[in-house]
């Protein structure tokens, strides 16, 4: 469609702040996702100000974090999901944060291209799917990342209607497997 | 081989982060073992980033910043110190995974265990007070007697197995029970079982004799 075909490659900002400090690249992406993450945050319970605090935050964090990001991993609005994510539990709950273990393989010094465009075509169908789901589907999905479940929810593992992202798992897998052999 | 895996909505909890502190380290411990979990994980922040990039419809429409918020924004990262390069967190070579090495200070040796009854030993890690998160050590043989939940109960097992009046869990398993669920789990022989269990609720114990002195007996 026309949105899909209009919409911006966040990749290329990311990488004029990293390449030159660039500032309008920088507010092409706030003006786009700032109010997307404080909308996330308020949906799951934050207060405005709070909300509005840990906006400005998670893109400060984005910008001092662009030398980090690694495209061959995820996608650009995945990565700021992340960062927002760590900082709901450093600024708004006030909490340790657990983090699994690393796999025993490292960054690499340059991300493998096929990677890369295999993440932009994952987070394209990803998209694709999303806006397709019927709308009772689409808000029981959006009930588990606002922390609105019950706790019979929560143990259930094939409750929700996941089955659009299912090819999405099967290549994390098929990644993970590749990159582990 | 591990049979018991995370649900996904507990998956998509600690990739959304909005579990309770112990629950996060129950999730970040089995990820740590299990490929599969690390995989979907990586799906369920993937869905995270697609939902935030789509959010045009009513139920998750952007909101406004407020005015100045940009500059605001370019002020702030202009008094941020910079950002250090992450440290890796390679894999753990004892019994316990990287988090909650974190937590317990060290391995299995620096865990400071306090004595239930039945031979059964336990230690509470310090975490938020929404949930609680323990070790629990229980001989093989011994059992934890029958009881039902008020909320969410998560058990990974790290060593040994028990079995209860649903399935047999083994090492990397992690069992999930809720209101719903009444169980009697019992350790199994061979090597003592060591289990990471978190609860946001007291247990409801359906005897009379075990009480809160001595939740664990020996049969
Ligand atoms: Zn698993
Ligand atoms: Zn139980």
């Amino acid at each position: 469609t026309e949105a899909e075909a209009t919409r911006p490659d966040w990749t290329a900002q990311i990488e004029k702040i990293r390449a030159t400090q660039d500032a309008t690249a920088f507010q092409e992406l706030f003006v786009h996702f700032a109010p997307r993450i404080k909308a996330f945050l308020m949906k799951s319970g934050t207060t405005e100000s709070m909300a509005e605090e840990c906006a400005q935050d998670v893109m400060a964090t984005v910008w001092n974090k662009a030398q980090q990001f690694d495209p061959a991993r995820a996608g650009v609005a995945t990565w700021i999901f992340t960062i927002a994510r760590n900082r709901r539990i450093d600024m708004i709950r006030k909490q340790r944060r657990a983090e699994p273990e690393d796999l025993p393989w490292g960054p690499e010094p340059e991300p493998d291209q096929v990677d890369v465009i295999a993440v932009q075509q994952d987070t394209l169908r990803l998209q694709q799917a999303l806006a397709i789901l019927p709308e009772n589907q689409r808000v029981l999905i959006e009930r588990a990342y606002f922390n609105d479940l019950s706790h019979s929810e929560i143990a259930e593992t094939t409750g929700l209607p996941l089955g659009t992202i299912k090819s999405r798992i099967r290549l994390a897998l098929e990644r993970l497997r590749h990159a582990m052999n | 081989m591990i049979e018991h895996h995370l649900s996904d909505s507990l998956l998509i909890g600690y990739a959304a982060g909005t579990l309770p502190e112990a629950f996060n380290l129950v999730v970040a411990t089995h990820v740590s073992l299990c490929d599969d979990c690390r995989a979907r994980l990586g799906a369920f922040e993937a869905l995270g980033g697609a939902m935030l990039e789509e959010a045009t419809d009513t139920a998750a429409a952007p909101a406004a910043m407020s005015q100045g918020a940009f500059e605001a924004t370019m002020r702030r990262i202009t008094n941020m110190p910079p950002e250090p390069a992450r440290a890796p967190r390679p894999r753990s070579t004892g019994l316990f995974p990287a988090p909650l090495v974190d937590y317990v200070g060290g391995d299995l040796d620096a865990v400071k265990w306090r004595s239930v009854g039945g031979g059964v030993r336990q230690s509470i890690l310090p975490t938020s007070k929404e949930a609680s998160v323990r070790l629990l050590y229980i001989p093989a043989g011994a059992a934890v007697p029958d009881h039902g939940h008020r909320g969410l109960e998560l058990t990974l097992v790290l060593q040994g197995a028990f079995r209860d009046d649903f399935d047999r869990f083994g090492p990397g398993d992690v069992e999930i029970a809720t209101e719903e669920t009444n169980h009697t789990p019992i350790a199994e022989p061979g090597p003592d079982c060591i289990c990471l269990a978190a609860t946001d609720a007291p247990l409801r114990f359906k005897g009379l004799l075990p009480k809160l002195a001595q939740p664990f007996f020996r049969i």
